[in-house]
């Protein structure tokens, strides 16, 4: 049953092969029996069984009478940085560990719209800083294709759980990477949509003009379906943006004959693993095998990507992760001295190493007599970037390359090399900077490890990746392929 | 050495929307701690701020009314600081880009003469909360009630010489903003205050001296007091040739002096940047063409207007448009009684004498607008005397709230028995008769050299008032009395 793609759960709930409740207590039990226990993935924080039954229950009821849609009864997951009313939500820092919102982030009320179950939140890097997922207070998540391996990062609960077949789909977000690079780790499917396209409302801010959510899926056709209820104008978010969503599931068949993709060489370095770059051009070929075009492009900017976003990034954190201060919620420190005391030591014990670094990073950018040459410069390097990809999309429809420098690490590796964890999102940062959509969708394998594909589209252009994307996933079967011992 | 001082105001002026700047809450003052703080306001992980309109059609029509370049692009930037009150660790405000550029408004001293003080800018931001230090043993509680009232903040340049000066320009932008509409002006529940930047040089010097900035001063009295000690300390510690340390300081009305508050305010480095919660505030022409179309009439307008029109002084007319109230007020009473410098007279005498005496504001005043131009509208018209209107004033002015006898003045007048004979046929009849009960005196009046008689009518006239008892018109009785007795002589 947990081999059933999210499509097929909503067909088979529609014509009554099962109820919500059944798929929902089916999935519990695996999360029971191989997420929570000692050597489990540990990709969720907080399992919510009872609200899920009930809601399962409830869309079962729906379902009788008659006004259940596409959704109603589909169990997933939230990753724990969406806000969930009554439900914990960590946002994987102890500083968040005790933080129960009184409201819905925009994202999770559209899947309860739709009657949705959603069975608990995932793990996640803490703050979503991260590339590894290490980073979280509670501990990090196993690659359901290696266990001593790290899923990716930050969204690597929701990722470990999709790829563990623990839950069919789970919500993530994407800052640098984040949903890009763990689906490519874990073999999965990931879209980062354009800047704008899904509320960011409830969702809790690393770096307000670079974060995005998105779905994590196994196939492209699941992600269509998620983005369809992801998507929304918000007016409580006035960083979204009023544009039409379109039916993602509508146009995956399209035929993609003709389409021309690019690919840059800066994607493609000297110093790229050689089996990383075969694979993934061995499956850009089967897009040659399906009437596109291939053609060499230059982003000649990509250098500056990693840069630019660790003075972004760390400057917007600084700056949004100032409200944990101890008074209102979360992590407070015992028996404060003064202001300053209940200040330093809530945050001090509140916030892991990580988070403490892109802070002081990002508070030295913003400081005075510095602010001009570290974050004036960064938003002029993030025009270049731009201008870089809107050159290239004059040419080409899409853009490919690898995902991730290489396929999933083992746990431990880059722990004390922040810059090498940096540099797992060399390939993804750019789209991030640039607002632009991003996927990645499972190429191949290296050392028996998935390899992610990346595919960018200009701006809006998610229905049309899904679709490149559907028709690869026609013709290829990595992406239905399991990690060993979960079929 | 003489010193001349230089002063710089940035006035805080909260705005008169329904909801906070970036959230849907109440501005209401003086609920319950924390009712009126919405998730937004409370600064919970994953809220978003949503910029209200209201706020910027405020901002901008401030801009158009004080001619200033109102800015097509502004940004909103954070301002980070930690402070319990500050529930994100920053505040929103714009500091590059602010919503109202360079402007100008004109201070009128108290000597009439009048000065043009510049505006350098005027920006959106959010408030604070308030932190409440009593009431909670050994902690501190916070209010967020207050946290996200929109205000604009209003930076001059450092154009004024004097505490008067600076008094009557904070005095002419409450006048502004209060006409308006843009903000209640109520000083006392912190709806404008005023942080003043003061320093010296030494006369004829171009450059500068450092200055100190007194925070949150909200009265004018305070703004005044604040300066004059800051000029003096200043002056002190200058001639002993001591240095003047920039830095923040607070106002102690009590003991009149000002006091650092480095304690406190730790040389913060703000790290400003552009807030990306938000967009950039775009507006084009069209929408302020609308707004300068709903502008009302201004305090400077109005003013020329009462003295071009209606022939009152300087004076008089600066006096009665310092407020939108008094203007108001004044205005309605004006035009019910169909005379301004009658209104006037009244309104600035026996009027702010009450107001004053009682400690009430004009908005407070018992007497409606309405009732005082229909009692001067009896004075015009002769029905009252000049001393019985002052009884009819007294009545009005002390009617229970609802009292019935408030909506009819002339009612009032009848009941009082206040109104005047003026009927010259009935006057007649008392002149005749008490100069028939007085003819001895009138014989005296008859034999008396011709200017010593204007002394004596004065007797006639009071048994007349007398016999009338006080109900006749004076005029009429002096007039008729001199005629009655010129005939006799």
């Amino acid at each position: 049953m947990h081999n059933l793609t999210l499509t097929q759960i909503s067909q088979g709930l529609e014509a009554g092969d099962f109820t919500s409740v059944e798929i929902t207590q089916h999935f519990l039990d695996r999360i029971e029996a191989l997420d929570k226990k000692d050597g489990g993935f540990n990709s969720f924080i907080t399992v919510t069984p009872e609200l899920a039954l009930r809601d399962a229950k409830a869309a079962d009821e729906r379902r009788a009478n008659g006004n259940a849609t596409k959704w109603t009864g589909v169990p997933f997951a939230h990753k724990d940085i969406f806000c969930t009313d009554g439900t914990l939500t960590t946002c994987g820092s102890k500083m968040l560990g005790n933080f129960i919102p009184p409201y819905d982030a925009t994202v999770v009320d559209n899947f309860k719209k739709q009657g949705a179950v959603c069975l608990g939140k995932t793990n996640m890097d803490e703050f979503a800083m991260g590339s590894s997922n290490e980073t979280s207070y509670f501990g990090g998540v196993k690659n359901p294709w290696d266990k001593n391996r790290i899923p990716g990062g930050s969204s690597g609960g929701s990722a470990a759980a999709v790829a563990a077949r623990l839950v069919p789909a789970a919500t993530a977000t994407d800052t640098g990477g984040s949903i890009r690079q763990p689906a490519a780790l874990c073999g999965l499917t990931g879209l980062k949509p354009t800047y704008g396209r899904c509320s960011r409302f409830g969702m809790i801010a690393f770096a307000s003009s670079l974060d995005q959510a998105g779905p994590m899926t196994r196939t492209a056709e699941d992600a269509a379906m998620m983005l369809n209820v992801m998507s929304s104008f918000d007016e409580k978010d006035s960083t979204s943006i009023d544009q039409a969503v379109p039916d993602y599931t509508a146009t995956l068949s399209d035929n993609i004959k003709g389409k021309i993709i690019g690919l840059p060489k800066e994607y493609f370095p000297e110093n790229l693993d050689p089996e990383m770059a075969a694979t993934v051009r061995t499956a850009i070929s089967e897009f040659e095998k399906l009437g596109c075009t291939i053609k060499e492009v230059s982003l000649p900017n990509t250098h500056l990507s990693i840069p630019a976003y660790y003075v972004v990034a760390p400057a917007e954190c600084s700056a949004n992760l100032s409200r944990m201060d101890g008074v209102r919620f979360g992590h407070r420190c015992e028996d404060p001295k003064d202001l300053s005391d209940l200040y330093c030591r809530s945050r001090g014990e509140g916030f892991g190493e990580e988070v403490k670094r892109r802070i002081m990073i990002g508070t030295y950018a913003l400081s005075t007599g510095f602010y001009d040459a570290y974050y004036v410069k960064a938003q002029k390097i993030r025009r270049l970037i731009k201008d870089d990809f809107m050159a290239a999309f004059a040419e080409v429809d899409f853009i490919m390359g690898p995902t991730s420098p290489t396929p999933a690490f083992k746990a431990g590796e880059k722990t004390d090399d922040p810059v090498a964890m940096y540099l797992e999102d060399a390939f993804t940062i750019a789209t991030n900077l640039a607002g632009l959509p991003g996927m990645s969708i499972p190429a191949g394998k290296v050392n028996d490890l998935p390899v992610g594909l990346q595919i960018i589209g200009n701006y809006w252009q998610e229905a049309g990746m899904l679709n490149i994307a559907h028709q690869f996933q026609q013709v290829t079967d990595h992406h239905q392929q399991a990690p060993q011992g979960i079929e | 050495m003489e010193w001349e001082v230089v002063i710089g105001l940035e006035i805080h002026a909260q705005l008169a929307t329904k909801s906070k700047i970036f959230s849907g809450s109440s501005t209401a003052f003086g609920s319950e701690a924390n009712t009126q703080a919405s998730l937004v306001d409370l600064g919970l992980p994953g809220v978003l701020p949503v910029f209200n309109a209201e706020a910027l059609a405020m901002a901008v029509k401030f801009g158009c009314a004080i001619g200033a370049d109102v800015n097509k692009v502004s940004v909103f930037d954070r301002k980070n600081y930690f402070y319990p009150d500050s529930p994100k660790g920053y505040q929103t405000t714009q500091l590059h880009h602010p919503i109202v550029g360079m402007g100008a408004i004109d201070i009128t001293l108290d000597d009439g003469s009048t000065r043009t003080i510049n505006v350098t800018r005027a920006h959106l931001e959010e408030d604070a909360g308030k932190s409440l230090h009593e009431d909670f043993q050994g902690m501190t509680g916070i209010d967020l009630n207050r946290a996200g009232t929109p205000l604009i903040e209003i930076v001059s340049e450092p154009e004024m010489r004097n505490a008067k000066e600076a008094v009557a320009y904070f005095k002419k932008m409450h006048s502004i903003v209060t006409y308006l509409g843009i903000c209640d002006g109520d000083l006392s529940q912190g709806s404008m205050r005023c942080d003043c930047n003061v320093s010296l040089r030494p006369k004829g010097q171009e450059e500068f001296g450092t200055r100190t900035e007194i925070k949150n001063v909200n009265s004018f009295r305070f703004v005044e007091q604040a300066i004059n000690v800051e000029i003096e300390r200043q002056r002190d510690i200058l001639e002993d040739g001591g240095v003047i340390t920039q830095e923040t300081r607070l106002f102690d009305a009590n003991k009149m002096e000002t006091r650092s508050m480095r304690s406190k305010e730790v040389a913060n480095d703000y790290r400003y940047f552009p807030c990306p919660d938000l967009l950039p505030i775009v507006i084009d022409d069209d929408y302020i063409a609308a707004i300068t179309d709903t502008l009302p009439e201004l305090p400077d307008a109005k003013k020329q207007r009462f003295m071009d029109e209606q022939g009152l002084s300087e004076y008089d007319a600066r006096v009665l448009t310092a407020t939108r109230e008094l203007a108001t007020y004044f205005e309605e009473t004006a035009e019910k009684c169909g005379d301004f410098k009658l209104a006037a007279n009244w309104v600035m005498g026996e009027l702010s004498a009450a107001l004053n005496k009682n400690e009430v504001d004009i908005q407070g005043c018992p007497i409606s607008s309405s009732n005082l131009g229909a009692m001067i509208a009896r004075i015009k018209d002769d029905t009252i005397s000049g001393k019985g209107a002052k009884s009819v004033f007294a009545a009005l002015w002390n009617l229970e709230e609802g009292d019935k006898k408030g909506d009819d003045v002339d009612a009032l007048i009848d009941s009082l028995g206040l109104k005047q004979v003026s009927d010259s046929g009935a006057i007649e009849g008392i002149v005749d008769d008490v100069l028939a009960n007085n003819a001895s005196q009138v014989e005296n009046y008859i034999s008396a050299e011709p200017d010593k008689r204007g002394k004596m009518v004065g007797f006639f006239v009071g048994q007349v008032m007398k016999a009338s008892k006080g109900s006749a018109n004076p005029g009429m009785v002096n007039k008729v009395l001199k005629q009655k007795l010129d005939e006799k002589c």
